[in-house]
């Protein structure tokens, strides 16, 4: 009965549906699907309208924004390696992709994590541009 | 014919003693130093234990962790907000298994295990310089010296202090 229904469904509405759901992930960039650190990137940088800047995003992550921690506070100045939480002493593992590949596969938590560090960091949510330089700077550190 | 009890009895009465002694040896032990009888809930560990110690929830009164868990976007000065979904989810678990520590009913100081009494009383020997030491940090980094604090364990025959510890803290240890 689905698979009828499936197959009935005009090609130009599945044309449809999917440029409807393309044009969502542009405006949702940030929260969309993308499930590996490249598609996090592009959608940041969509949704930023510019390109990446490593260097930039270097900068941003060492730097202290008005409070008292910065991001390297938690995960180092150069976070290949364990970091160690700057309030409670536990550790944090490898924040670049290339030391652990689980980080930013999960779009939701990288949103997440985003949230809350910005707010400790700045006392406000970070721009998609200054995700998009500090992920393109993290995904740039190799082994 | 003399009184005595028939068969069926007597083997109930013996399974009764049984499990009274059975229940005594597993919870004794446990209720002095493993508050942690329950299951940990998995989205806990995850969202929770990222930054700190999954504290057992019997550790806090249910009015404490209410509170926590309604202002998770100023926690103790960082920012640990979640999603609504989650917060029910973890706030249910651990208002069902708050308090079954000891003496959890008082509510401490700004909701802070480390401000308990009976916390405070259970490490008043504690040298106040080792909280602040590098390896050790703060009170509520419980596995700094406590090796099964992770599994809600938290007997003093698995207290190891820190290697890094300066060796005139190290001899409280042995107590």
């Amino acid at each position: 009965m689905s698979r009828i229904a499936v197959t009935a469904v005009p090609a130009a509405c599945i044309a449809r549906t999917f440029v409807f759901a393309a044009a969502l992930a542009v405006t949702q960039a940030g929260t969309a699907w993308a499930g590996t650190p490249q598609e996090q990137l592009g959608a940041l940088s969509a949704q930023a309208g510019r390109s990446p800047n490593g260097a930039q995003g270097q900068q941003f992550f060492n730097a202290k924004h008005g409070r008292e921690w910065s991001c390297a506070s938690c995960h180092n100045a150069q976070p290949t390696g364990e970091g160690k939480h700057a309030n409670t002493g536990k550790s944090i593992s490898a924040l670049a992709p290339a030391f652990n590949p689980e980080r930013f596969t999960d779009p939701a938590k990288s949103e997440k994590w985003f949230r809350r560090n910005c707010n400790d960091v700045l006392a406000r949510e970070c721009t998609a541009a200054e995700k998009a330089d500090v992920l393109a700077w993290l995904m740039g550190l190799k082994r | 014919m003399k009184n005595k009890p028939l068969a069926p009895v007597r083997y109930a009465r013996a399974a009764m003693k049984w499990i009274a002694i059975a229940l005594l040896a597993g919870a004794g032990p446990a209720r002095a130093d493993s508050p942690q009888r329950v299951t940990p809930l998995p989205k806990y560990q995850q969202e929770c234990a990222a930054c700190h110690l999954a504290y057992p929830p019997g550790m806090l009164p249910v009015a404490s962790w209410k509170r926590l868990m309604g202002s998770l976007s100023t926690h103790y000065g960082t920012d640990a907000s979640l999603d609504e979904a989650s917060v029910r989810e973890i706030s249910g678990w651990l208002q069902t298994h708050a308090g079954t520590y000891k003496r959890v009913s008082e509510e401490p100081p700004q909701d802070r295990i480390t401000r308990s009494q009976w916390f405070v009383r259970k490490h008043n020997e504690v040298d106040p310089q080792i909280w602040k030491q590098a390896s050790v940090k703060s009170a509520a980094n419980c596995a700094a010296c406590h090796s099964a604090a992770d599994k809600g364990s938290f007997r003093e025959s698995e207290i190891q202090f820190p290697k890094g510890l300066d060796a005139r803290f190290r001899r409280n240890g042995s107590d």
